[in-house]
């Protein structure tokens, strides 16, 4: 009895991971097996040809899967320049700085937070429609330059910074930018890897948006993309299907398996307040 | 502006010396940008859809009128959006309560272990990096009648197969199972900040005072320290139960009647191009969200504690 008890926990566990991991295994198992082996389906098939090659080659053959990766990381890459860009000066601004209207600006920011962007995609649509701007990589990015979230992340983060540091640097001659950019926000790197993790995810993964602004193949992220690839796809050829998936899902996994502390620091940040 | 000048304390009253001005200048140039993108992205673009919602607009169209209410009356008439709306209650009444209750209990069980934790922390938190399109495309191969190997276990065991993406009242159902499997690690990360934050003693001294079973440690300790977690858990999934989106346009594109509430405004506004219509159902979708979350806010102030 004790030794079921202490063995208990392992084994839920363990099917709880079966099924969490199980549709990654055969993901995985398809992207790599021939196509006429699918019909096998024992749950621990041992693939008796690989047919990787023919089954990423077909992903490259049927749509851009480069393009849509290379797309996936200019958009992603500026998002998160130009929201560091212009969130951390503001937060810098809101937790340091005195001046009118900041208690106001504190509290839009928080406004924000409670809006998803779903709710604002009609009249940014049209507005970018009417400004001949759809289809480019602008209107992909441009909802997204403002992080209400990172604002209010960093200037939790930056409120715990000592004044008499920034009042000693101030008459050190330092300039208010040397301060915000090379003191203030470099005691706050973890705060800026969980949030950079915490926006390249999001926006790599995004959906809706693409989907709005985007018609040209050539301009798709991955899941776009994917969706592109599935749609044209439907049903014939689940090798190349799981191989294009493959390729889509493995860059954020990889970038998790690399950077797991960094990860749940940043989910664990956005629970805390 | 001499050497010797003390640090200003924070609430002195200093008539507006050439410094403080100097601060203010700066704080208002430190926080234009953002304010400007605000404005932008936020605040217009939010009032444009309180205008768009009592109109008639369609985007292209040349001429539109005001038409009041009329909008939303017709969305409580509409059958397509009433079932939407339905498909999604019922999705979030899945979502919720598993994706919640299924996360802690994992949780609780991966907060006992010491060795292993990092190996179950990286199993249970995979579903939550990947990209729910292409996952969803997996899954759709997984649950498939007769080359899935969800289907081929069933009949193993001697059960008939189940057509989960066939039969329509299955749709939604089989939609919250992909649903409760990605955000079940996001949830139980949270969990496991929670619990790692009760302190040791605490439980030591219920196990004295005659909590002997873990049961009743869990019930007079754990569950009411968790409270606040337990709260932003709650909301952060029903939020994202009520943005469901990728699966429908993966697995039925809104067909055998299983649009979602984001489904069914984006179907309006992007596809029909029902600008006006598509911006009042936006805003019944917005309110939804904002009673959730402002609900939150006001339960954090009050703190969930003991």
């Amino acid at each position: 009895m004790p030794r079921l008890t202490r063995y208990l926990p392992h084994v839920i566990l363990t099917l709880g991971a079966c099924v969490m991991l199980l549709p990654f295994y055969w993901m995985v198992l398809t992207a790599i097996r021939a196509p006429a082996e699918i019909f096998n389906i024992s749950l621990w098939p041992i693939p008796e040809t690989f047919s990787a090659g023919r089954n990423f080659a077909k992903v490259g053959e049927r749509v851009p899967m480069g393009r849509f990766m290379l797309n996936g990381v200019i958009v992603c890459g500026g998002i998160l320049l130009v929201q560091v860009l212009t969130a951390v000066p503001a937060a810098y601004a809101l937790a340091k700085l005195k001046f009118p209207g900041r208690n106001l600006m504190l509290a839009l920011v928080i406004a924000a937070l409670c809006v998803p962007m779903q709710a604002l995609a009609l009249p940014l649509f049209v507005g970018l429609a009417k400004a001949h701007l759809l289809n480019t990589y602008f209107a992909l990015m441009a909802p997204f330059f403002l992080s209400v979230f990172a604002i209010f992340l960093f200037r939790q983060s930056f409120r715990s910074y000592p004044d008499e540091i920034i009042e000693a640097a101030r008459l050190d001659g330092f300039s208010e930018m040397e301060i915000c950019w090379g003191l203030v926000l470099r005691a706050s790197l973890p705060a800026l890897a969980a949030f950079a993790i915490f926006s390249v995810v999001a926006h790599w993964n995004d959906l809706y948006w693409p989907l709005i602004v985007v018609r040209d193949t050539a301009l798709a992220p991955p899941p776009l993309g994917m969706l592109y690839f599935s749609d044209a796809e439907s049903g014939a050829d689940y090798g190349a299907l799981m191989a294009g998936a493959t390729l889509v899902t493995a860059p954020m996994v990889i970038c998790f398996l690399l950077a797991r502390r960094q990860f749940i620091a940043g989910i664990t940040m956005t629970g805390v307040k | 502006m001499s050497v010797i000048d003390p640090p200003l304390p924070r609430t002195s009253a200093v008539p507006m010396s050439r410094r403080t001005r100097r601060m203010m200048w700066r704080g208002f140039l430190f926080a234009a940008p953002a304010m400007g993108l605000l404005l932008a992205i936020y605040i217009i673009p939010v009032l444009v859809l309180a205008g768009f919602s009592v109109t008639d607009y369609q985007l292209g169209a040349l001429s539109w009128g005001f038409t009041g209410f009329d909008n939303f009356a017709r969305a409580f008439s509409d059958p397509v959006f009433l079932r939407a709306l339905g498909n999604t209650a019922l999705y979030a009444a899945l979502v919720i309560p598993l994706g919640v209750g299924l996360a802690l209990g994992v949780a609780l069980l991966v907060h006992g272990r010491k060795r292993s934790r990092a190996l179950w922390e990286v199993a249970y938190f995979l579903p939550v990096t990947s990209t729910l399109v292409a996952m969803a495309t997996v899954w759709q191969f997984l649950l498939h009648p007769s080359l899935g190997p969800v289907n081929a276990a069933f009949r193993a065991l001697g059960l008939d197969p189940v057509a989960f993406l066939a039969d329509p009242h299955l749709l939604i159902p089989t939609m919250a199972l992909m649903g409760i499997w990605q955000v079940l690690g996001f949830n139980m990360v949270l969990f496991l900040a929670g619990l790692t934050a009760i302190p040791k003693d605490l439980l030591e001294a219920a196990r004295l005072d005659g909590a002997k079973s873990p049961l009743d440690r869990f019930l007079t300790v754990t569950w009411p320290m968790l409270g606040p977690t337990t709260m932003f858990v709650l909301v952060t999934t029903s939020i994202s139960a009520f943005k469901v989106f990728e699966q429908v346009a993966v697995l039925t594109k809104g067909r055998q009647g299983s649009e979602t509430l984001l489904y069914a405004i984006y179907l309006e506004g992007f596809e029909y191009a029902e600008t006006g219509y598509a911006s009042a159902l936006t805003l019944i979708f917005l309110a939804l969200v904002l009673i959730v979350s402002i609900g939150q806010t006001f339960k954090l102030d009050r703190k969930v504690h003991y």
